[in-house]
């Protein structure tokens, strides 16, 4: 071999042209920085994101700016045409409708979120186990899943609630027990697809445990497609509370969701039409910014599947 | 194939013992009992009643002979309708629910893949985005407001329909054009995607490079391939026209098995939510079996990567 030999001449300094070759011009992106970008040149996403994110700040602020509280009766004045004293018309008691969409809204959203949140906890555990373990663990809990899977949700769902007092907790409660399988098997596929990558085999060797490669390693490199599934768990959860309310099985009086205020407008539908329009279109907006959003985020975070 | 029927078969089983028993005990978990809310009943005749219906032997007996009676294909009786059983309601109401749920699923499939065709075909055109965007709405707006909107346009300001009933072929508009929005705006999008996958696959070109008309590729090389994933959307498209149908029966006041079922949960009518509630899973694990057995037979695929299953 031969030896590599110094001159002086390798220890001055570069010149200033040579430097200038090393520098980073642009500012690094990191992967959820491209994400964004992505995202924001899709109009379509953008738009619902807009919108979702004014939906929220009328639903905190909309009792306060609202004429009437949401439970006061008068019933001197039911089921009046939208007007500027009560900007949505009333209800069949003489409720304030504007006040009762926001705090229906309120209620909807939480249901949505909350559920969302339940899954998301569950399901990133339990996917977690089933993925990084494998074998045994993987196909015993793997068989649960699919038989729980295999009844059919909403069922479940209106049994458990028939035998617990309908509220918000336990709807919550209910929609959890059955929906965080989607994410658990989602979670179980991306991690037994990074648990063999190198970064892995790195951290096991310098005596990482178990439940730190999961959390500090393999969840974070999971997080877009867990991201994508928490958005469109929302509107599914939305929708299967406002189903729960239309067979009286959703939040109680003086409270009400977006479903029961619907079920509520249906009855005189054909006399009152304004007390369906806008809870109606509030929740089929609301769902509606859920989906076009999700499927925006889910083509900026993963770009190969984009068509 | 044998052994994937068999697996498939023994899963749908399995299914079912554990929701038939989970309902069972889940009922049972209710306080109080059935007869308790009716007022000014004397003890002797509660006692009687409880002896009656089998309330006072042990739960495992209880058990045991539930799951008999649903061997033989026994619901019970009604607690609310005297005399009446829940294959009775079943026999009355099924007839309805299942017209209309079949007439629902042809428009979803014949419209959803149509319009499917039609944006893959304009790719990135006018009428792809706009059928895009028709089917995202179709996905997002609940049935509930889908019905109640056709009942306030085309019942109440055109006055061209029937706003509920079902009395003649007219009324079987609105019901089931409201069921089918949905699965429709979701088989539109699986075909399109998959439509889309399929124009840029090899024999594409194979078939274009034989000269082979317009017509017979679009067709019979791609059309074939591209509704693959529509059969595995018939297990969850099932579910869908089966939670619909309870709502759109409930709105346009049809007599089917939907509106017993929300009637019995209004009522607490505890034998009779038991009963439809395993009837409808029932008939949703029997859709998912089927589409569980015609994709294995539709995609040679699975068969595959089973390993040597028969």
């Amino acid at each position: 071999m031969k030896e590599q030999t110094l001159t002086p001449s390798d220890f001055e300094k570069l010149s200033q042209d040579e430097k200038q070759g090393e520098i980073v011009v642009r500012e690094s992106i990191s992967a959820w920085k491209d994400a964004w970008l992505r995202l924001k040149t899709n109009r379509m996403a953008m738009i619902s994101l807009w919108i979702l994110a004014f939906i929220i700040l009328v639903t905190i602020f909309g009792q306060l700016i609202a004429t009437h509280d949401y439970r006061t009766q008068d019933l001197q004045s039911t089921n009046m045409a939208p007007s500027s004293d009560h900007w949505f018309g009333t209800d069949s008691l003489g409720r304030d409708m504007f006040s009762r969409t926001w705090m229906g809204s309120g209620i909807s959203l939480q249901v949505g979120i909350y559920a969302a949140l339940v899954d998301l906890v569950v399901g990133v555990i339990m996917g977690g186990i089933m993925g990084y373990f494998g074998g045994k663990v993987d196909e015993v809990l793997n068989r649960f899943c699919e038989i729980l899977y295999s009844i059919p949700s909403l069922l479940v769902v209106i049994l458990l609630i028939v035998v617990m007092e309908p509220s918000m907790f336990t709807i919550i409660v209910a929609l959890s027990i059955t929906g965080w399988i989607n994410m658990a098997w989602i979670v179980r596929g991306q991690i037994m697809q990074l648990k063999n990558q190198e970064y892995v085999l790195a951290a096991r060797s310098l005596g990482a445990g178990p439940s730190r490669i999961l959390l500090k390693h393999l969840i974070p490199n999971a997080m877009g497609p867990i991201i994508v599934t928490i958005t469109m768990t929302v509107p599914n959860a939305i929708f299967a509370e406002a189903f729960l309310s239309f067979l009286g099985l959703g939040v109680q009086s003086p409270a009400a969701s977006l479903g029961t205020l619907i079920n509520d407008a249906i009855k005189a539908m054909t006399v009152y039409p304004w007390r369906m329009l806008f809870p109606a279109t509030l929740i089929s907006l609301t769902m509606l910014c859920f989906n076009i959003f999700g499927d925006g985020l889910r083509d900026a975070l993963d770009p190969k599947m984009k068509k | 194939m044998v052994r994937y029927v068999l697996q498939k078969l023994l899963f749908m089983l399995v299914s079912i013992f554990v929701l038939a028993s989970a309902t069972f005990f889940l009922m049972k978990a209710i306080p109080g009992n059935p007869f308790q809310s009716e007022k000014n009943i004397p003890a002797a005749i509660q006692e009687r009643l409880n002896e009656e219906y089998g309330l006072n032997d042990p739960l495992g007996v209880q058990y045991l002979h539930y799951m008999n009676n649903l061997i033989h294909f026994d619901l019970g009786t009604s607690m609310k309708q005297q005399y009446v059983t829940v294959i009775d309601i079943i026999k009355t109401g099924f007839i309805y629910s299942l017209q209309i749920g079949i007439f629902a699923i042809i428009v979803a499939v014949a419209a959803g893949v149509l319009f499917g065709l039609i944006a893959a075909l304009n790719h990135r055109k006018f009428l792809d985005g706009f059928t895009i965007l028709i089917a995202v709405i179709g996905v997002s707006i609940p049935n509930f407001v889908v019905a109640t909107g056709l009942q306030w346009i085309f019942g109440v300001k055109l006055r061209v329909l029937d706003v509920a009933g079902l009395n003649d072929p007219t009324d079987f508009i609105m019901p089931v054009l409201a069921l089918s929005f949905l699965p429709a705006a979701f088989i539109a999008r699986l075909v399109r995607s998959s439509m889309l996958e399929v124009l840029s696959a090899d024999y594409m070109k194979t078939a274009r490079a034989k000269g082979l008309s317009g017509r017979v590729i679009l067709v019979r090389h791609a059309l074939r391939n591209a509704i693959l994933p529509v059969v595995t959307y018939i297990g969850p498209m099932t579910a869908n026209i089966i939670t619909g149908s309870v709502v759109i029966e409930q709105i346009f006041g049809i007599g089917g098995l939907g509106k017993f079922f929300v009637n019995s949960i209004t009522n607490r009518d505890y034998t009779l939510i038991m009963g439809l509630t395993l009837f409808y899973a029932v008939i949703l694990m029997l859709a998912r079996f089927l589409t569980d057995i015609a994709y294995g037979f539709v995609d040679p695929r699975i068969k595959l990567s089973r390993g040597k299953g028969g």
